[in-house]
């Protein structure tokens, strides 16, 4: 109990900091929907059959990763950079449960860049919002954001060692859009990108929220999000430790 | 004459070494050769599956366009970037001209920004199997050094801004997302709404793309000579109104003694 109190309160703390934040707070919610909008006249102006909601909902998760992949790889850097970084590893919580607000905060406002997304796709393109099953899509959401903060919680221990680790995040960004079947089927790629997707949790929320909205069977796939997700969580764990004991073992904690 | 030739072309490069952060292979590595890679997959596939246009119209309109990324950047972290160090006063009180000085940093930014087109240009092609002629690739090199050009036009515009403005890394990605909707990198200029695809007209990339496409279906570098010629207009137009805008900053700056506001 004392640890959930702990992450909520801590969300709450890291979700007004990324709020006020320029770059995490309106950048990151304006950049996606640059994508957004092209891939929707691009789609508009095609001869296939795929509708503008198929494209809608996945440029609007889009937009949930980008918040994650851009920023949750800097999410110790920043600590770093801010001086707070030894004082947060010293703290007598784990410390992956110390980060795991943070990137939990950017990938809440994945949230809001859904909503801005859709709305963006309905009044300006006529792309209509109908949700099947909005209790599940609800769900679905909810699932996604916390995979995508497990996988944002691993990105962003994993990255501790490097000095330029935004640049990695900001590296996912793409590869992830491409081939989670946000905006092309995954039958259009190559068939050795499958497996690879199918490890990827964004993969499995896209999937929950489609099948959600357009009305099919999100279970399945919100289950396999979710798992995923913990799994995510569980390596970060692990990567925590390990990495924790090298930095103390080689003093390099701060990259000095 | 020779000081101002060595602040133009010493001084340039060792600002864009010292100043341009993302030199370090770490960085620059995956920003400059492997994200615009997968920009090209991403809208290739994005094509396909919305059924329009070709593999070859995305190669080319993003190797492009991803130029921009490190004209714009570059190019604020070029003058913005002595701010940070504390430096920026120093310069500015400097008797050195300031033609030499502010454009002497924009060389190196255009030959960057060229590089990274034409890197992407070829491992896209490489990845997609474009086929681009023989014939082309010395026309679109001189396409893509026109357009690198063109776009540190506006960069030195986002530099002049970047005195005057905290967060310039969120206005260069605001003004890259602008060039990826409306130069016809992905969508055609005539699928756009109409007052989009006028505006395209007065942005960079917009007719180096148009050049480069029609380069890459055979036409001659005279039958593109007209494209080009509106590209580089664009780029001198954009050079000197982002200079124009420096110097304005500049005595603002002075005026109100806010040079160094961070």
């Amino acid at each position: 109990m004392n640890s959930l109190r702990f992450v909520f309160v801590s969300w709450k703390l890291q979700f007004k900091m990324i709020m006020r934040s320029p770059f995490d707070g309106i950048g990151n919610v304006i950049y996606p929907l640059f994508f957004a909008t092209t891939a929707f006249f691009v789609f508009k102006a095609g001869s296939s059959p795929r509708t503008l909601i198929y494209a809608s909902l996945g440029a609007a998760v889009m937009g949930m990763w980008s918040s994650v992949s851009t920023s949750a790889g800097s999410a110790m850097q920043r600590e770093r950079w801010w001086g707070t970084l030894e004082l947060l590893v010293a703290a007598p919580r784990h410390f992956s449960l110390v980060l795991f607000p943070s990137t939990l905060g950017l990938a809440t406002v994945g949230i809001y860049n859904l909503v801005a997304t859709l709305l963006w796709g309905r009044f300006a393109f006529g792309i209509p919002l109908t949700i099947e099953h909005p209790l599940l899509f609800g769900l679905s959401v909810v699932g996604t954001v916390l995979a995508f903060a497990g996988l944002g919680l691993l990105f962003a221990v994993s990255f501790v060692r490097f000095r330029a680790a935004w640049v990695l995040g900001n590296f996912f960004e793409y590869p992830v859009w491409l081939i989670c079947g946000f905006l092309v089927p995954l039958s259009l790629l190559p068939a050795w990108v499958r497996p690879i997707s199918w490890v990827l949790a964004p993969t499995w929320g896209m999937n929950a929220i489609r099948e959600s909205a357009l009305g099919g069977t999100p279970l399945p796939d919100l289950l396999l999000c979710l798992g995923l997700g913990a799994v995510y969580v569980g390596f970060a764990v692990l990567v925590t430790n390990r990495v924790l004991y090298d930095a103390r073992a080689r003093g390099s904690l701060s990259l000095t | 004459m020779i000081v101002s030739a060595r602040i133009f072309f010493v001084g340039g490069a060792t600002s864009f070494r010292a100043l341009f952060y993302w030199l370090t292979p770490w960085i620059y590595v995956p920003t400059m050769f492997i994200s615009p890679l997968f920009q090209i997959l991403l809208f290739a596939y994005i094509g396909r599956s919305a059924g329009l246009e070709s593999d070859k119209f995305y190669l080319i309109g993003n190797a492009l366009q991803y130029a921009s990324i490190p004209c714009l950047f570059a190019m604020a972290q070029a003058i913005g970037g002595e701010r940070y160090q504390n430096t920026l006063s120093a310069i500015l009180v400097s008797p050195a001209p300031r033609i030499p000085l502010f454009f002497g940093r924009s060389l190196p930014v255009v030959l960057n920004g060229a590089f990274v087109a034409a890197v992407a240009l070829l491992t896209g092609s490489l990845v997609l199997g474009v086929h681009l002629p023989a014939s082309s690739i010395a026309p679109l090199l001189l396409v893509v050094l026109i357009a690198a050009f063109s776009c540190t036009g506006l960069g030195l515009i986002n530099a002049a801004l970047s005195l005057r403005i905290r967060e310039n890394a969120v206005l260069s990605n605001v003004i890259f997302g602008f060039l990826l909707i409306f130069t016809g990198a992905n969508v055609p200029l005539d699928s756009l709404p109409g007052w989009m695809s006028t505006a395209a007209q007065g942005l960079p990339f917009t007719h180096a793309i148009e050049a480069a496409r029609q380069l890459a279906s055979g036409a001659s570098l005279g039958d593109v000579a007209d494209l080009l010629g509106a590209e580089l207009l664009i780029g001198v137009i954009y050079g000197v109104a982002g200079y124009a805008l420096l110097r304005w900053f500049e005595t603002l700056s002075r005026r109100h003694a806010s040079l160094e506001r961070s």
